[in-house]
């Protein structure tokens, strides 16, 4: 019983953080999904969504809602400025060049969020208090429910956004054929910019609703980033319910390897439970296989 | 072929003079760390800038190098440069054996299976404690010695390092004008096209894997005998993407742009020093400025810049500068 | 190419000879006109300032170089002005050996503080070894100075001290079954070293041991089994915002049992990340924290008002006991230049005959046996009671 309900607890507080990693899966996803670009300065985005709120806040003395709109804004103009100075110069860059652009970028964030706001750590107040919710002898937080809903509010927009709108069909254009969306009178560049200009949002949506929970730094990013890197992987870099349950599947095998196998080695579990998807299905895990065009 | 050869000669003098002038100072040790950073990079450019795959988990096979030294010498007492040999036939066979599926995967699912190969081998160096001393590091591994000769200095350290240097970039030079070379250049163009041409792009692939595992590994000795302490966290996520930074920076493809990257990269901190808490910003604006501008890195870009600025004159500055 | 260097060194050696005696000469005619015009002593420091210790080097670094500039306010040691090299070592142990080099070399220093970790000291104690310059480390791993170097001395408390004042406490209580969870890295594993070390001798038995890792988000799977166990106590080693996390997670999960946390997140910082689950939980802490609940006749209270007054006059922030081992090692520093001047080997001989300097970290008495110089008296037990510290009886 005692163990039935650990395990319980394991597999909620998994999929609480899980949640997490496929909300910045997510918004891997998107970039990718129209440009081909992996970002690697996604975790920054999410960490600037946190950081920026808590100034806000704190130091602006908003109240939350207009703190996490000011931060949200905010971070989606410095994704747009990114694409705009680091990403349009290049024309035709390799995607190697563009992953070590994304890395400087990423280092130029974090130095600039260090010097104007310091290494301390924050916390944000959770959105609607601390007292927690008892569901099957397992625990939660208020702000895991907050979480588990603005993925799913991410998730049906995206949805709905690529599927049914013309913005959204473009850029869908542009991930399977640049040329031939060019053909077609879509502007590519304009498309690529969009896709920043969301992916930016996104991350920094989850930046603001994890802040309460998991607290902020100049430097939480990176460690985010790559699990939501590693969450995007696992659905196949798709920007759908692949990267979502992509991303639900790593936080339980964390929780469950930290809570039954070994705690110090469960990041280990995860990477080699990753390694053998990508060695076994290398697409993903949702997605059909494709061929190599030449 | 024969300029090749000339400049790897000149190369290799001004390698053996520089500590000369600088008389066993600081900036000896310093480059002591670039020639390690040298080797790692070329290592990583073989694979990268040759046959066009990525690794975001060097800095691992870097880091079992050094501790299989660190650990061999320090509990088990082992002769130290039969424990470099040993050390580095394992890492190799390794690679080797992870080669195989990890090279299947391709572009970005590459680089993260590489990753995550790199996080697990980071991770088992932090947790088996009784073996690697964990987090808090090795200490009290022995300098290197050869009959009374102890390395024990920096410039005795410098040119321990930099004699296995050159001997790898020799090496490398050699290899890639070998049929093997041009063999993994025709990977990198398309793998598929080379495949139709009898290319055994697996095998060769996997190879050039394990033969900078195998570079890596054993700087990974060198490096441990040098510091003779050892921590995980300088074989982490940052090492590896410092090491991708050198190749790009200094031109992909080029044996003597990894050394140009790490020369730079290394050194790089030092100058930016004067910005004190700025550095890292001018580093990452550095990093970005440089891949959108010089996107052949520095080894295409400064013989570009030297015959913009001196039309005429015969080039020689690939070598000192 | 070694002839070469002994040919050179020897020529150098001579080159060095005639001008060391014309600066003596020259020093002699200096000192008889004005001893104000004698050159600064030149103090190494190498601080984590950047990097994932950054918590550690910054107030170390401020601390530090408020010191000095205090000292240098006030006339210098024995009239002569100090200056303070700062390197950052962003906690990297290859950066911290070329540092140590480059403060050894070209800057010739007479004496180093820091490094901030246990990594970082370890890797640049070799070199200051070979060069013969006093390092007093700011870090708290015991194996720095266990077993002693005659070069090296600390100031930050021993980790083992802190693990003794808990396993008292508990023994006082008598609690016997305890869950440890540390954070993995340099701080936490040298706690857990000690915890698992110094536990038989209390008759404590640890019953379950987990770990997290640095930048991990949510503890309650550790926890959860934790919960689960029969263990009276949670010893949870790591420093910010981990243990405020884990803080967190108890209270979501209902734990009941008493949480011990460690000397690492000893400041205000933590009673407002961890919020409302910060309270009734104990940790072992410095004095620093607690200065204004001393007694008036404590040993350390004038060192640590004036530290803290000082601290907040220039950085408009509270000083914790971080920047109290910056600010230990530059006045054991001063002391040691006082006595034994200014080399290296006359301050090393100050330094270890040093007693009863009554710092911020404890009262230090060095010894040729002991390079660390605190009991566990340097350590006093808190707790948090609304948001703020008071002491355990």
């Amino acid at each position: 019983m005692e163990l039935l309900n650990q395990v319980t607890q394991f597999v909620i507080s998994g999929l609480a953080t899980g949640a997490i990693y496929a909300l910045i899966g997510l918004s891997f996803a998107i970039i990718f999904n129209s440009t081909g670009i992996i970002n690697f300065a996604q975790g920054e985005f999410v960490m600037l969504g946190g950081v920026l709120t808590i100034f806000s806040l704190n130091v602006l003395h908003l109240p939350l809602v207009a703190a996490i709109v000011v931060a949200v804004a905010v971070t989606t103009i410095i994704g747009l400025v990114f694409e705009r100075l680091a990403i349009r110069p290049l024309k035709n860059a390799t995607p190697l060049a563009l992953i070590i652009i994304t890395i400087g970028a990423s280092i130029l964030i974090r130095g600039l969020v260090m010097l104007l706001w310091g290494k301390d750590t924050q916390a944000l107040p959770a959105f609607s208090g601390t007292d927690p919710i008892s569901i099957a002898g397992a625990t939660l937080l208020p702000q895991h429910l907050w979480i588990f809903g603005v993925t799913i509010l991410v998730i049906v927009g995206c949805r709905l956004f690529f599927n049914h709108t013309i913005s959204g069909k473009a850029m869908r254009a542009c991930s399977f054929n640049r040329r031939a969306a060019n053909l077609v009178g879509i502007s590519v560049g304009r498309m690529v910019l969009f896709s920043f200009v969301i992916s930016a949002a996104v991350g920094s949506l989850a930046g603001v609703i994890i802040a309460p929970l998991t607290m902020t730094a100049y430097d939480v990013g990176v460690m985010l980033g790559l699990k939501g890197f590693c969450a995007a992987i696992m659905g196949g870099m798709g920007s759908g319910l692949g990267t979502v349950l992509g991303g639900l599947i790593l936080g339980t095998l964390e929780s469950l390897g930290a809570g039954l196998i070994s705690s110090g080695y469960k990041d280990a579990i995860a990477f080699f439970i990753l390694l053998l998807i990508l060695f076994i299905r290398p697409q993903g895990l949702f997605k059909k296989g494709e061929t190599e065009r030449v | 072929m024969k300029t090749d050869r000339i400049k790897f000669l000149v190369f290799a003098l001004v390698v053996l003079l520089i500590p000369l002038p600088l008389s066993g100072g600081y900036l000896t040790n310093v480059l002591i760390f670039v020639g390690i950073n040298s080797v790692l990079a070329l290592g990583l450019n073989l694979l990268l800038g040759y046959a066009g795959q990525i690794s975001l988990g060097q800095a691992a096979f870097f880091g079992l190098g050094a501790y299989g030294s660190g650990v061999l010498t320090t509990a088990y007492a082992m002769n130290p440069w039969l424990a470099m040999i040993a050390v580095a036939l394992c890492v190799a066979a390794f690679a080797f054996a992870i080669g195989f599926p990890v090279l299947r995967l391709k572009g970005h699912y590459l680089a993260m299976a590489t990753l995550g190969v790199g996080v697990i081998v980071n991770i088992a160096l932090n947790e088996t404690v009784e073996l690697t001393g964990g987090p808090s590091g090795l200490s009290g591994i022995p300098n290197l010695q050869v009959g009374s000769l102890t390395f024990d200095s920096d410039l005795k350290n410098y040119y321990l390092v930099w004699v296995f240097a050159l001997g790898m970039i020799l090496l490398s030079l050699n290899l890639v004008n070998s049929r093997f070379g041009r063999g993994l250049r025709a990977i990198h163009d398309s793998e598929v096209a080379a495949r139709v041409m009898g290319v055994n792009a697996r095998l060769m692939k996997v190879q050039v894997f394990t033969l900078s595992a195998f570079m890596s590994a054993i700087m990974g000795s060198l490096y441990c005998h040098v510091m003779t302490f050892i921590s995980p966290s300088s074989f982490g996520f940052s090492m590896s993407v410092e090491l991708l930074t050198m190749v790009v920076i200094g031109g992909l493809g080029s044996v003597y742009g990894s050394i140009l990257g790490a020369l730079l990269l290394t050194l790089l901190p030092e100058m930016l020093r004067t910005f004190q808490d700025y550095d890292i910003i001018v580093y990452g604006l550095l990093l970005i400025t440089m891949t959108i501008y010089l996107p052949g890195g520095l080894a295409e870009g400064i013989p570009a810049l030297f015959r913009r600025l001196v039309p005429v004159r015969k080039v020689t500055e690939g070598s000192d500068a | 190419m070694i002839c070469g260097e002994n040919a050179a060194q020897k020529g150098r050696e001579t080159v060095k000879k005639l001008v060391s005696t014309a600066f003596a000469s020259f020093a002699l005619f200096c000192l008889s006109t004005a001893a104000l015009a004698a050159p600064p002593i030149k103090i190494g420091a190498l601080f984590a300032v950047t990097g994932p210790a950054s918590f550690l080097g910054e107030p170390e670094r401020n601390t530090a170089q408020m010191v000095v500039d205090e000292i240098n306010k006030a006339g210098g040691v024995k009239g002569r002005k100090l200056e303070l090299i700062t390197y950052d070592t962003g906690g990297d142990a290859t950066k911290a050996v070329q540092l140590a080099n480059k403060l050894v070399k070209n800057d010739q220093v007479v004496a180093i503080i820091g490094p901030s970790t246990t990594g970082d000291s370890m890797a640049i104690i070799p070199v200051v070894e070979k060069a013969q310059i006093p390092l007093i480390s700011c870090a708290a791993g015991s194996k720095i100075t266990e077993p002693v170097k005659k070069w090296v001395f600390k100031t930050a408390q021993n980790d083992g001290l802190a693990v003794a004042r808990i396993f008292e406490q508990l023994k006082k209580e008598k609690k016997t079954k305890v869950a440890i969870l540390t954070v993995s890295d340099g701080f936490g594993a040298s706690g857990r070293e000690q915890l698992k070390a110094q536990a038989a001798h209390y008759g404590i038995q640890i019953l379950s041991d987990d770990t997290y890792g640095p930048k991990d988000t949510d503890m309650t799977a550790q926890l959860a089994k934790i919960r689960g166990s029969q263990a009276q106590a949670l010893i949870c080693w790591g420093t910010n915002p981990g243990p405020a996390v884990i803080a967190r997670n108890a209270k979501q999960l209902g734990l009941t049992i008493p949480v011990y946390m460690s000397h690492g997140v000893s400041s205000k910082k933590f009673i407002e990340l961890a919020g409302d689950a910060a309270e009734g939980i104990r940790l072992p802490s410095g004095k620093v924290l607690v200065a204004d609940l001393l007694p008036k006749n404590d040993k350390q209270r004038n060192s640590l008002l004036a530290f803290i007054k000082d601290y907040q006059n220039h950085f408009k922030a509270e000083g914790d006991h971080f920047g109290g081992h910056a600010w230990d090692a530059v006045m054991l520093l001063k002391g040691a230049i006082e006595k034994g001047g200014d080399t290296p080997a006359g301050i090393r001989n100050a330094l270890e005959s040093t007693r009863n300097f009554a710092g911020i970290g404890g009262v230090f008495s060095y010894s040729a046996k002991d390079h660390a110089g605190l009991t566990k008296d340097a350590f006093t037990l808190v707790e948090v009671r609304k948001k703020d510290w008071v002491l355990v009886k």
